[in-house]
């Protein structure tokens, strides 16, 4: 039987993961967006994820007690010690695929800080009242240029389908509750995830539905990535974001 | 030993330093002054969760108390209540639209959140005519928005 202390803690930690995970892959179109002002909208986003990522893994460095903070977390773990899900970690892949992997993962982080927000930790309460604000306008964003997308020319619709067909299966994961967030949701300071659905599916079908896209067809769905089990592509993009503070421990500017 | 609107009227030269003709105060990010047995406590809280000009607004405050011979304080971020544009004052809307930014709309006004807002006039010529280029504009607070009278781009102050 888990703590409270350490449920709170893993789940400050798997918030701040996602977050931050999903920051660095926006992070990466910095300089190559297909046009400026979307160069500049996946930074901006990119940013409010990393001023989100900071607030869960201060917290959860407060929680562990072992005197870790923000930046030991982010920086000087290993992909097993990661703990997002699979979904936000994938490569950017063409546009198409960077919008409908965000799309999926926002239409389910809102309806999350939304109850977060009424939820009975304090202190998560405060970081999800304000991520909120900002995950709506992400959530626009990419339900919008998903549309765009669907329901636009006969190449951007195929390569919209292709994205979402690719993705579906890592969308499982995103209700799977561990024990964590079981405990924690049993407690009411988060929802349960399983009760997220709901609303999920209502956002994806009317998008999709809009943007004349297909749902597809719930199959093998992959998990793992709340264990620390991850596709090979998490390891690549850490090696890359943590290369800094791994040869100059403790480097600043 | 200095007074809360001593300290209060020596903060009011700390600007966001993205749009620096705006203070702390008229902004909303400074939440609250407190004196007590000669120790200041100022309570700022962030716009947005990543704004990066937050660590420069809190230096900027420790900055102006040092200069004025404040030496014992402490500047607390909190992030509850979440900040809106709502705090922004009457006056500092009158400078963002001065300043060429477009203030923003009341956020009860449900409709600017949905997209579907009232037209946003433009800060250059007062035309409605103007038309959303992106959510996302040059810093995070900020959409970015086209003037089809004068053909200007400006930005909006986005609702928050
Ligand atoms: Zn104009």
């Amino acid at each position: 039987m888990m703590t409270r202390e350490e449920a709170l803690y893993r789940f400050a930690l798997r918030m701040g993961d996602n977050a931050l995970v999903l920051s660095h892959r926006l992070s990466q179109w910095c300089g190559h967006g297909p046009v400026l002002e979307e160069d500049m909208a996946q930074t901006n986003i990119a940013l409010d994820l990393i001023g989100q990522a900071r607030n869960y893994l201060t917290y959860a460095g407060e929680l562990e007690g072992k005197g870790r903070d923000e930046d030991d977390l982010a920086y000087l773990r290993t992909d097993r010690e990661y703990t997002n899900v699979q979904l936000v970690e994938l490569p950017n892949g063409d546009y198409a695929f960077t919008i409908a992997r965000s799309f999926l993962f926002d239409a389910f982080h809102l309806p999350l800080l939304k109850a977060m927000a009424s939820g009975k930790d304090e202190r998560l309460k405060a970081i999800a009242e304000k991520a909120v604000k900002e995950v709506t306008y992400h959530l626009r964003h990419s339900s919008e240029w998903l549309v765009r997308f669907g329901d636009g020319t006969d190449e951007s619709h195929r390569r919209a389908q292709a994205a979402l067909d690719e993705l579906w299966r890592f969308t499982g994961e995103l209700f799977e509750a561990d024990e964590a967030e079981q405990a924690l949701a049993k407690d009411g300071t988060i929802p349960a995830l399983a009760d997220l659905r709901k609303e999920w599916n209502a956002t994806v079908d009317r998008v999709l539905g809009e943007a004349t896209l297909k749902r597809p067809d719930d199959g093998h769905m992959a998990h793992g990535g709340k264990r620390g089990v991850h596709t090979e592509h998490l390891g690549h993009m850490l090696a890359e974001m943590q290369v800094l503070q791994r040869a100059h421990p403790g480097a600043e500017w | 030993m200095k007074t809360v609107a001593e300290i209060e009227a020596l903060l009011a030269e700390v600007k966001d330093p993205e749009i620096p003709v705006i203070s702390l105060r008229e902004l909303g990010v400074l939440r609250d002054i407190q004196v007590e047995d000669g120790r200041v406590e100022v309570t700022i809280t962030p716009t947005y969760t990543g704004c990066p000009a937050m660590d420069v607004m809190r230096l900027g405050v420790e900055k102006a108390l040092r200069k004025a011979g404040v030496g014992n304080f402490r500047v607390r971020q909190v992030l509850s209540p979440a900040w809106t544009t709502d705090w922004i004052s009457e006056e500092g809307k009158q400078k963002l639209l001065a300043y060429g930014i477009a203030p923003p709309p009341h956020s009860s006004d449900v409709r600017t959140l949905t997209g579907k807002g009232p037209a946003i006039a433009c800060p250059q010529c007062g035309s409605s005519d103007t038309v959303l280029v992106s959510h996302f504009g040059s810093t995070a607070c900020k959409a970015l928005y086209k003037c089809n009278t004068c053909k200007e781009p400006f930005d909006l102050f986005k609702c928050h």
